[in-house]
């Protein structure tokens, strides 16, 4: 049978999921699918869009797998609009002159902005928000631009006027209602919402109309509002509700619902048979869901439906939301104007914490039908479940708003049944993470990887973390993470021990806290530990045993057993005379010589006997160790910057060395990696590394547990606009609660998923301190920096300490195993076969 | 050890010359051992090839105990060899030779097969 043509009509988030869900169903076999996307970029994640702003770029918001349309033979037309489609030849014409015919057709052609009819809405420099070009525009208007306002105090507003306010625009936003976020918010709420937001340096004007736009004095325009009232703005963005881009559908009149929206049934087809509608352009039961969650549902019924399943059927969607607006956590659950009637509310408020939280109450009073949190929407998880699976209330309803939520699960994850939606984001169950965690995932990074839970806005991590504890204790696995069978602590909890109890050895340790005689995963992770806490010469005695063998012969140890040699050279500047030693060096001793990653010399093939001459040679030349071997500080990557770009903006290389000499050594629980770039163009990739730092004209932005290898993971802006002392005193804190608080061998990008609260609760550790424990990490710090010592100078300077580098302890020789051949000019171990052939011809 | 077999005693250190908790390699004829002491002060003495990368490095390895044995832990791969008999704890098919060691005043020696 010859394939059906499947034509969609928008390729934005709902749109991908469809094909996504259309081609896991092996839709391909039956249809021949070609998308018009009227963007020049395929589906990106518009959710996101605002963190366009904090240095995501629009390939990280990419929802496009890599290779996606290439492995399932998609057509994908970007640039390409959809002009007219005629139903009776079943064709759709395109911007580009194109005919395309179709058997099915979808139309996933979402919303456009609507831009209230004010005089002057034309000019220069006003603006919409809801694609990656309108972005790039309000960034390139807003180079030249004091002023920036915002028409329209919604959600997307006010995300709006973050975007504006952190492009260093004195920010404004004009609300025709008397109160901002007026849809999902009440009149208490908003009221305390404005006064936060106006905390942070943004006007708020509510209950005012716009009547005209004209020129302005000291601005670009004048917004005329009334008697004389005006505001003067160089940059306006109109963010006053979407409307459903059902233009097309109108003309080749499809039944259009009397406010827009192209009618839906249950299975998303419209009033002609072959023709379906998904995403916000759809309107089903004379509604329009303008959340990608409904619009997700959508996809999956509506391709289901085209394959011949009918069973899942579209029945409306929950429309409660929560986000940060401008640091300010809003909620909103269901019913939460309390609309039901007889229903009443419970009402805390807390005007000078800035927290307001109402519950609305089923007549009956067991039942909770809805919510409004401004200020702490820690308990957003629990009551959304509560209302969204209509369970008995667990108490006193007032004890649901009660002013302390200090993460407490109001009800414990188990309470609830396994139908319930955890990730409304994704559509994940509470039974889909079971599945998940009887298929072996462990850690919330799991959960993530195999069902996408909390991979979209990430309000539902706190809970899906309760499930996965109560599920794993459920299933009896311990939740251990016990260092090994000698102690039964965490690293953390180890680390702690040591620090209060002032241990200095591992007999101490192991004496006081664990059993058994150590090994190879406690030992050295002690050692790590007190060299973070005392840091003291890694190879005194009582520590000699403890430290594998890479920290007790000071180099890494390569295949064959031989040791590789790494100086230092901070931030990658090294001048040709010390270059040159270091050519000498492995000439004399014929080094295998390599340039690493992090823009330095590495000299392999360093047998242990050799190594005290060779650091001796470096040593006087003026090197220190690289801890190239060490669960530490590696190296400060930089760019060049103003020293000789043309583009730089600040001293990244001085930068770079600064922070590397001041980290240099540091013992963490894993490799820590850091970058400094001269401007935004990052030739340094920061944002790859475990502290990245990026100059802008500003001051230093700072990013945090990025990560390359084997699990990339781009790093998040921590901090922007930093002075230099305010960004080492960030780094100082930083560093040391990872040290202080992570496992064995976990990278900060791993610490960081794992850690509850994530992003904003590390923001709140260090910027904020908000466990007032700022001050004793910076000290704790200062000490280790105070105590550092190159611990190759140590060493040569200590007769006994150089006795130890033999490979024999009765015999001065070298190893007599060790054989090699010459490539590429330099010499490398033999290979196996090698060897025999080399011992054949000997 | 079966006594038919002559064995040779061959002074390899003296016994400060071990840290304890803390392995050397030794050249015997032909061969070569890790010796080792643990933190109580016990010696023992295995191959220093390790099986499994080829290299002579069980010296260098870090000293413990799994359960109730005692083991080293190779620095490449990180496999576990019993400290009394030689056995590879994560591979029952590879196992390594045990030298018998003695201590006479303050020297230490290995017996190697005559
Ligand atoms: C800044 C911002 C923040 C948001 N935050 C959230 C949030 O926190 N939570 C949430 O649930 N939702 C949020 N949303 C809403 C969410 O983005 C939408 O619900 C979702 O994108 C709808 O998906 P869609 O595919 O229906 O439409 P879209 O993603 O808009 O995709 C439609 C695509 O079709 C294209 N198109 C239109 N007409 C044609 C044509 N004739 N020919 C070819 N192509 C055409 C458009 O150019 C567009 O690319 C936010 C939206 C914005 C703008
Ligand atoms: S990041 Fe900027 S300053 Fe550094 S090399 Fe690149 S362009 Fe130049
Ligand atoms: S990528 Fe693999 S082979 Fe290359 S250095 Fe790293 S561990 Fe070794
Ligand atoms: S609810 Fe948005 S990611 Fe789970």
């Amino acid at each position: 049978m010859a394939k059906q043509q499947l034509l969609l009509i928008g390729h934005g988030m709902v749109g991908q999921r469809y094909l996504e869900s259309l081609v896991a169903q092996g839709g391909r076999e039956h249809f021949d699918i070609t998308v018009l996307c009227a963007e020049p970029l395929p589906a990106y994640d518009r959710v996101g869009l605002t963190s366009y702003f904090t240095g995501k770029t629009a390939d990280d918001l990419s929802l496009v797998p890599e290779g996606f349309f290439a492995e399932h033979d998609i057509t994908l037309k970007l640039n390409t609009k959809a002009d007219v489609i005629d139903r009776v030849a079943r064709t759709v014409t395109t911007n580009t002159g194109e005919t395309l015919g179709y058997d099915k057709l979808v139309l996933a052609t979402g919303s456009y902005p609507f831009v209230p009819p004010i005089p002057g809405n034309d000019r220069d420099n006003c603006f919409v928000y809801r694609t990656i070009d309108d972005l790039d525009a309000i960034i390139a208007a807003s180079k030249d631009g004091k002023v920036g306002t915002v028409v329209g105090g919604g959600l997307l507003g006010l995300e709006a006027a973050k975007a504006l306010h952190d492009l260093g625009l004195q920010t404004h936003v004009v609300e025709f209602a008397p109160r901002l976020m007026a849809v999902q918010v009440d009149d208490f709420g908003g009221g305390l919402l404005k006064d936060k937001i106006q905390e942070l340096g943004v006007t708020v004007h509510t209950s005012t109309g716009t009547k005209d736009i004209v020129d302005g004095e000291s601005c670009k325009h004048r917004m005329n509002f009334g008697e004389d009232q005006y505001l003067e703005t160089d940059v306006i963005v109109f963010s006053a509700g979407i409307r459903p881009q059902d233009e097309l559908a109108r003309a080749c009149e499809l039944e259009i619902g009397e406010r827009g929206g192209i009618v839906v049934n249950n299975h998303c087809v419209t009033s002609d048979d072959s023709i379906y509608a998904i995403g916000e352009v759809a309107l089903w039961e004379g509604r329009i869901f303008g959340l990608v969650a409904p619009g997700y549902q959508m996809a999956e019924i509506a391709a289901e439906h085209l394959m011949g399943k009918c069973e899942q059927q579209f029945t409306g969607a929950d429309m409660s939301t929560k986000l940060k607006l401008m640091g300010v956590d809003v909620a909103s659950i269901g019913d939460a104007h309390g609309n039901t009637p007889g229903s009443r509310s419970t009402v805390f408020m807390d005007q000078t914490a800035g927290i307001y939280k109402k519950a609305v109450i089923s007549e009956c009073g067991k039942k909770l039908l809805g919510a409004v949190l401004v200020g702490d929407a820690n308990d957003y998880g629990n009551l959304l479940q509560l209302c969204l699976n209509e369970m008995d209330l667990p108490g006193d309803p007032a004890a649901l708003v009660a002013p302390v939520s200090d993460g407490a699960p109001l009800l414990g994850a188990d309470a609830l049944p396994d139908t319930a939606q955890i990730c409304s984001c994704n559509n994940v169950s509470k039974g889909d993470l079971c599945a998940a965690i009887d298929g072996g995932a462990m850690t919330v990074g799991d959960l993530k990887s195999c069902t996408k839970a909390s991979a979209t806005c990430g309000g539902c991590s706190a809970l899906v973390k309760q499930v996965l504890d109560s599920e794993l204790e459920k299933r009896g696995v311990e939740v251990n993470n016990h260092l090994c069978e000698h102690f039964p602590y965490s690293r953390q909890e180890i680390y702690h021990l040591v620090r209060v109890g002032q241990i200095t050895t591992f007999d101490e340790l192991l004496e006081k806290h664990g059993s058994g005689e150590g090994c190879d995963i406690c030992k050295p992770t002690a050692a790590s530990v007190f060299a973070s806490c005392w840091n003291d010469y890694v190879l005194n005695k009582p520590h000699a045993g403890l430290q594998d063998t890479n920290d007790y012969f000071l180099g890494n140890l390569q295949r064959d057993g031989t040791y590789s040699v790494v100086p230092r050279v901070a931030g990658g500047e090294i001048t040709p005379d010390k270059l040159i030693v270091l050519g000498e060096v492995a000439k004399k001793y014929d080094l295998y010589t390599k340039i690493t990653g992090g823009q330095r010399v590495d000299l392999f093939g360093a047998r242990v006997e050799q190594l005290p001459d060779i650091w001796r040679t470096l040593v006087d030349a003026g090197f220190e160790t690289g801890h190239a071997y060490g669960k530490s500080l590696r190296t400060v990557k930089s760019c060049v910057g103003s020293t000789w770009c043309r583009y730089g903006v600040k001293d990244s290389v001085g930068t770079a060395i600064q922070v590397e000499e001041r980290y240099k050594g540091l013992r963490s629980p894993h490799k820590i990696k850091m970058a400094v770039s001269g401007c935004t163009r990052e030739c340094a990739e920061a944002q790859s590394k475990d502290v990245g730092v990026i100059a802008t004209e500003k001051g230093w932005n700072l990013y945090v547990c990025g990560n390359g290898g084997m699990r990339p993971r781009h790093a998040d802006l921590f901090a922007s606009d930093l002075t230099d002392e305010e960004l080492i005193k960030t780094i100082d804190r930083f560093l040391m609660f990872y040290i202080k608080t992570a496992d064995r061998l976990q990278r900060t990008s791993v610490w960081l998923e794992n850690l509850e609260g994530g992003l904003d609760y590390l923001k709140q550790v260090i910027l904020e301190d908000s466990l007032g424990i700022g001050a004793e990490l910076e000290a704790e710090m200062a000490h280790v920096i105070d105590t550092y010592q190159c611990e190759w100078k140590t060493t040569i300077e200590d007769d006994e300490a150089v006795k130890r580098f033999k490979h024999f302890v009765n015999d001065d020789s070298a190893d007599d195993n060790l054989k090699y051949v010459r490539e590429r000019g330099q010499r490398r171990p033999a290979f196996e076969h090698e060897r025999i052939e080399l011992v054949e011809e000997a | 050890m079966n006594s038919s077999v002559a064995v040779q005693w061959k002074a390899v250190c003296k016994l400060d010359d071990v840290l304890p908790g803390t392995g050397v390699g030794v050249r015997l004829p032909g061969r070569q051992a890790a010796l080792f002491r643990t933190r109580d002060g016990s010696l023992y003495a295995l191959d220093n090839r390790d099986p499994f990368s080829q290299a002579n490095v069980l010296s260098r390895g870090i000293l413990g105990s799994l359960g109730d044995k005692r083991v080293v832990a190779s620095p490449i791969y990180k496999q576990h060899f019993d400290l009394e008999t030689g056995q590879c704890l994560e591979d029952e098919e590879v196992s390594l030779t045990v030298y018998p060691v003695q201590v006479e005043g303050d020297v230490i020696k290995l017996a190697i097969p005559a």
